[in-house]
């Protein structure tokens, strides 16, 4: 349903006439106008939501006003958030099988195992870059969990936490060194740990008290952080499957389906051979020796579409 | 007060700056850089508005992991990106991946 994802720059822009380009300037310049002059003369001192939340802080079971906000006064948003935030990954997903068409100039888009984290034998690895990564990678790593922990009274959070993890796992991909496949269970444990946990817990607190999402005031610092927890892997899971998919796979440019349908029937077979056994894997480099082959003549068909569009 | 004042039209005068140039450049990659730019100029923004949170968020989603996939997409445009502008040269930067 995914599959076919089409990146093509087609800047329609320059098709509208100079004259509706400057009208469109123009009021959108005015609508800013407006904006900003409504803005200044808007007393928003007279708000009563951030005394309303000093006040109720400490029943909200965290320190910092944004954390108590997110997660407390208002966490069914933040319930929703997570789920919009899973339904992305869905869309991201991978949606053809494991070892599907990978773009193989990308680091870490070579053939994914059936794993979550695998290692990319005979890798072309810069070792500059993975001498920082193994300072740097660590170091990130804790930075998240600090982040996660500090959400409770300073700045900080699940967003920001998750973002970090990503941002690891983006360098640890671009290394070259270790790929990531998104279509194994880990990861689809990973996607929807965040959700199911917010879920479970907005489910059980309303078994104590009654309402849905309304924590006791006791429990509610644990039950933030374990929430905290669960979104921040969500969130990096769901950052990282993001710039997987998008780096990793070769998005098929040509309309014609026939070529895309033989290629994953023919490597649907493949992953079951490797989960047999290591003993298969010794098999695998030949399988793998074919398959440039095969991949040396997508791009002489991508070569013959820009001429066809020149007609 | 002065040097707060000076600070803050330098801010501003950088993200208004960055955001026209982002949308006039020809290239797509320069178009990218740009953003990624103005993302960092925007977290700074928010920390002199006091917000703190904003701030981290920009820095590591706004800046950070938008410009990864937006670079990982810039790879992805391989073919010519129209007729016209086939024409008339290289316009964008989809041009210098198609090559693979």
């Amino acid at each position: 349903m995914f599959q076919t994802a089409e990146f093509q720059e087609n800047n329609h822009a320059n098709e509208i006439p100079v004259v509706g380009r400057i009208l469109c300037a123009i009021a959108i310049g005015a609508l800013s106008l407006g904006l900003i002059v409504v803005l200044m003369f808007t007393d928003n001192s007279s708000s009563m939501l951030p005394s309303l939340v000093q006040d109720k802080l400490t029943q909200s079971g965290v320190d910092n006003p944004v954390t108590a906000v997110l997660l407390n006064f208002r966490s069914y948003d933040t319930l929703l958030e997570i789920g919009v935030l899973l339904i992305v990954a869905v869309a991201m997903l991978p949606g053809v099988p494991v070892g599907s068409v990978v773009n193989r100039d990308m680091p870490g888009g070579n053939r994914p195992s059936g794993r979550l984290v695998s290692i990319v034998p005979n890798a072309q690895v810069n070792p500059v870059l993975e001498a920082i990564l193994r300072w740097l990678v660590p170091m990130i790593i804790v930075m998240a969990g600090y982040m996660l922990w500090t959400g409770a009274s300073l700045p900080g959070g699940a967003f920001q936490s998750g973002a970090l993890l990503a941002g690891a796992g983006v360098l640890v991909q671009l290394s070259g060194r270790i790929q990531f496949c998104f279509t194994s269970t880990m990861a689809k444990l990973l996607l929807t740990i965040g959700l199911i946990t917010f879920v479970i817990v907005a489910v059980g607190v309303a078994a104590i008290t009654g309402v849905i999402l309304q924590y006791p005031v006791t429990l509610a610092s644990p039950l933030i952080l374990v929430i905290e927890g669960a979104a921040t892997l969500s969130i990096a899971a769901i950052l990282l499957l993001l710039y997987n998919s998008l780096a990793t796979q070769t998005f098929e440019m040509s309309p014609e389906p026939s070529a895309l349908n033989e290629e994953p029937s023919a490597l649907n077979e493949e992953p079951s051979a490797s989960n047999e056994e290591p003993s298969a894997s010794n098999e695998e480099p030949s399988a793998l020796d074919e398959e440039p082959s095969a991949l040396d003549e997508e791009p002489s068909a991508l070569d013959e579409e820009p001429s066809a569009l020149g007609k | 007060m002065g040097f707060d004042l000076f600070l803050d039209s330098c801010i501003v005068i950088g993200i208004l700056t960055l955001a026209c140039l982002c949308l006039a450049t020809k290239n797509l990659f320069t178009a990218i850089i740009l953003f990624i730019s103005l993302g960092l100029f925007v977290t700074i923004a928010w920390v002199r508005l006091d917000a703190p949170d904003l701030a981290i968020a920009e820095a590591a989603i706004g800046a950070g992991l938008t410009g990864a996939l937006l670079l990982a997409t810039w790879r992805q445009l391989r073919i010519e990106p129209a007729d016209r502008d086939a024409d008339t040269g290289s316009k964008s930067g989809g041009h210098n991946v198609s090559n693979r």
